[in-house]
């Protein structure tokens, strides 16, 4: 089988704007070998099945050639890039304090926090006729929402900010190893990540027995019937959810803003039908998803995907934001729909590594986009389509600025 | 298509999941006609999973467990009446009130009820209780407020076993007969009932297996203690009887139909078979009462008293009333239920009891956290998670491809050892609870026997 080059063109920058085409083309080669080994899944029902499917992995360790920056990291791996039985007990500590059973009501009390921070942004750039809805409004929400769910103080925002970005930056696919550009990205985001792990391991030693009401205060004093995680593995999940936590919101808003301004229609039905919204969002989540695929997975035995083996170790890259415009699974899957009932979408993944936040993601974008659609119609884009963002994993736009039309 | 089964008239006897399910489905696919549910409950249809968790945990009182309702069914709505029979001729429910209610097509969800304590002079004694409906479980609750000194539970199926989990987090003693070798062995088979009889003594239970109870004995009309097979004897001021369930057939017996104590059997279209093996197409059959072959299961009659099969297989009657031939659909959804004791999540699809070879795929027993993979001559039939459900989507595709078992290995959180053991599923008959899943086969209820009229 001559190795195809789809991976390379659909994380070289220049296709950011529109990787749709591409993944139509993935999905019509169906699973192929890519240049660097690794094998491309595009097709839902694909996919589905190797979310569920227990001999798949997500510790890069199982890779025969892992990429060695991901191994040099000095932190233990947080609950993402671990398998069963480890991923289990890490995210069943960490989903105490957030989630049912333990926490049932914890991000249903967010709701108002949300709502007030979401209306005095708006009420901030009301009467601006230029804004940039990244900067003014999609990336301050969720940032602000996320520290104070974990009880990082606000003033420390820029700080968080500068981390992340490196952080993210170093997660571009570098066609070549030794682009020196690349290799000075992968060293400031190693920086920034060691920083960030001890500023949150830091700031929860000083919530040791002194609990204020947050989920670092809990993920230290609280111990359930598994125990409490090391201080390496606090580090590592603060971290995890402290990142993951913001930055797929960011871009979340920030898509579903750029959407309802390029199609009017979408936008006027969700203003004369607010209740929609939770359903316009589930179609976000399919249409322009966040997060555009799985990288680092990896099968433990050698394992047969539409007619194709692939090897034990190889790398597995499962392509979601593909898998949510197949036809096969999905009707008219090119259009936005806010009214479609049948949209199990992969916007937040499946199975056991299915999106840990997934629950405060939904609130968050219901209320953002909710309060920002009475306020888009009669804008436009100033440049469509946006400056985006260096990532074709985490895919959004840089800069979304808009201005009366 | 045509407009006449759009319209007309729909009767569905029993108004709990199944019932409720199919006449939102009905009115979903456009049945236009008139609609009755008949329900011997006074209450509206409710949720019976909680009744043997949170109700009894006191969480969650026994008359806020209401189903929620997915749409609106415009029915007329008969609760608090039996059905009394059927004629299926005349085309008629005849009700305990003495009203008939005339139908062009009939659903039969009539469920079943718990198995009564057989002696009923102790079954009478105050104490002495079931679990099935909602006021039972508001009965029991309400005893359990009280702080009783011990509570018997007599059958460790789900049921029992969820009672004894509740009662142990409570701070109750428990006693817990049973008497095959093991809880759950009847639903799940040696390996796993072992796990469970090590988890319910871990927790306090005083659990007793081989055993049956000879005599409930009472005082003043009170519950005391009772009496066990092997001699011993305890005090008692509760006693659950947990024998698992019987269908509620009766009033079908001059009914023509293929209705017995096994249930009512059907084709995989939900249609009711009559007496003589002929497949009738105005009745239809959904949920712990229906019996209908299923083909990932070589076809055996299969009866579920699973939640999910009684919504899923509503859903596939009250399609087919209202379709013709063409466009019917099968029931083919792969059985699946859960239980919550003891800490455990337990979470089964295909059928465990359909099995004849039993191996641990991921985790392990002694950590209780794993999924044991049931096969049957060389396919895969079952998988059974505890504290695992989230892989079960995976063994649920082997099993509707009937993958060979044992499953390769290659899964993470691999078992020590991957060697299939016999999965040990006893007869029914040597079990204090009935199986949740009963393999009812292709036998008659009853023998027919040809008269000749000369």
């Amino acid at each position: 089988m001559r190795p195809d080059t789809l991976f390379q063109r659909i994380t070289d920058y220049a296709n950011r704007a529109d990787p749709y085409p591409l993944y139509a083309e993935l999905r019509e080669n169906g699973v192929t070998r890519q240049t660097d080994g690794g094998y491309l899944v595009g097709t839902y029902q694909e996919i589905a099945e190797l979310l569920h499917d227990p001999r798949i992995s997500s510790d890069i360790g199982n890779r025969t050639d892992p990429d060695e920056d991901i191994l040099r990291r000095p932190d233990p791996p947080a609950f993402i890039g671990v398998d069963d039985p480890e991923h289990d007990r890490l995210r069943r500590i960490t989903m105490r304090p957030f989630g049912p059973p333990h926490s049932p009501g914890r991000i249903d009390a967010l709701r108002a926090d949300i709502t007030r921070i979401t209306d005095d942004l708006i009420g901030s750039f009301r009467d601006k006729d230029r804004i940039d809805v990244v900067d003014d409004f999609a990336y301050p929400l969720p940032v602000t929402v996320i520290c104070r769910l974990l009880g990082v103080p606000f003033e420390d925002v820029p700080l968080i900010r500068a981390w992340t970005n490196a952080i993210i930056a170093s997660f571009d696919f570098a066609p070549e190893k030794d682009d020196r550009d690349h290799q000075e990205r992968l060293r400031a985001g190693m920086e920034a990540r060691i920083a960030m792990a001890e500023y949150l391991g830091g700031l929860a030693d000083t919530r040791r027995d002194r609990p204020t009401d947050d989920m670092l205060s809990a993920l230290v004093n609280d111990a359930g019937p598994d125990g409490r995680l090391t201080r390496e593995e606090l580090k590592s999940t603060a971290t995890l959810l402290l990142i993951a936590g913001h930055e797929t919101t960011v871009n979340l808003i920030a898509n579903g803003a750029l959407t309802l301004l390029r199609l009017p229609q979408a936008l006027r039905l969700l203003r004369d039908r607010p209740e929609l919204m939770p359903n316009a969002v589930e179609e976000l989540l399919r249409y322009e998803p966040p997060v555009h695929m799985l990288p680092q997975r990896t099968p433990l035995t050698d394992i047969e995907v539409a007619g194709v083996t692939i090897p034990k170790g190889a790398r597995l890259i499962l392509m979601l934001a593909s898998g949510n415009r197949d036809p096969l699974r999905f009707k008219d899957p090119d259009h936005f729909d806010p009214t479609r009932e049948d949209n199990q979408h992969f916007g937040f993944g499946s199975g056991v590594h299915n999106c840990f936040g997934a629950p405060l993601a939904r609130v968050e974008a219901q209320i953002a986009l909710s309060a920002l659609v009475p306020h888009l119609a009669g804008l436009r884009p100033a440049e469509d389509p946006p400056p985006y963002r260096r990532s074709a994993l985490l895919r959004g736009p840089r800069h979304l600025v808009i201005e009366r039309a | 298509m045509s407009g006449e089964r759009r319209d007309g008239r729909i009767v569905i006897v029993g108004a709990s999941l199944a019932g409720l399910r199919a006449a939102e489905t009905l009115r979903e696919e456009g049945f236009g006609g008139t609609l009755t549910l008949v329900g011997d409950e006074p209450r509206p249809p409710y949720d019976r999973p909680p009744l043997s968790k949170q109700v009894l945990l006191g969480r969650v009182r026994a008359q806020d467990v209401g189903l929620p309702g997915r749409r609106d069914v415009d029915a007329r709505w008969r609760l608090g009446v039996a059905a009394v029979g059927l004629d299926p001729i005349g085309k008629q429910v005849l009700l305990a009130d003495g009203e008939r209610l005339p139908f062009d097509r009939l659903l039969i969800a009539t469920g079943t009820r718990a198995r009564p304590w057989p002696n009923p002079e102790e079954a009478a004694l105050d104490g002495v209780m079931t679990l099935r409906t909602a006021d039972d479980a508001a009965r029991l609750a309400e005893r359990l407020d009280a702080g009783p000194r011990r509570v018997l539970v007599i059958g460790a199926g789900f049921t029992g076993s969820e009672i004894a989990s509740a009662c142990r987090e409570r701070g109750f003693e428990v006693t817990v007969a049973e008497r095959g070798p093991s809880p759950l062995v009847g639903a799940l088979g040696g390996a796993l009932g072992a796990l469970a009889a090590t988890v319910q003594r871990a927790h306090g239970v005083d659990l007793r297996c081989g055993v049956t109870v000879t005599s409930l004995r009472g005082r003043d009309g009170r519950l005391i203690g009772a009496e066990f097979s092997d001699g011993s004897r305890i005090e008692a001021d509760i006693a659950v009887v947990a024998l698992g369930a019987v269908r509620n057939t009766e009033w079908l017996a001059d009914a023509g139909l293929a209705a017995g104590p096994r249930g009512v059997a059907c084709d995989a279209g939900c249609r009711a078979f009559n007496m003589y093996g002929i497949v009738t197409d105005d009745v239809f059959v959904a949920g712990d009462v229906a019996r209908f072959p299923h083909p990932l299961f070589e076809y055996q009659i299969l009866a579920l008293e699973h939640w999910g099969n009684a919504v899923a297989q509503a859903e596939v009657a009250a399609h087919n009333m209202v379709s013709p031939g063409p466009c019917r659909r099968p029931h083919l959804t792969v059985p699946a239920f859960w239980s919550s004791q003891f800490g455990l999540n337990i979470k089964s699809v295909g059928v465990p009891t359909f099995s004849d070879q039993v191996v641990v795929a991921q985790g392990s027993l002694r950590e209780r956290r794993l999924v044991a993979v049931y096969g049957y001559r060389g396919r895969v039939t079952a998988a059974v998670g505890v504290n695992r459900a989230k892989w079960l989507g995976y063994y649920q595709g082997l099993i509707e491809t009937a993958a060979p078992f044992p499953p390769r290995p290659g899964a993470a959180d691999p078992p020590a050892s991957g060697v299939p053991v016999p999965s040990d599923v006893p007869s029914p008959q040597t079990l204090s609870h009935g199986p949740t899943v009963a393999l009812t086969g292709h036998v008659p209820d009853r023998r027919l026997t040809l008269v000749r009229h000369d």
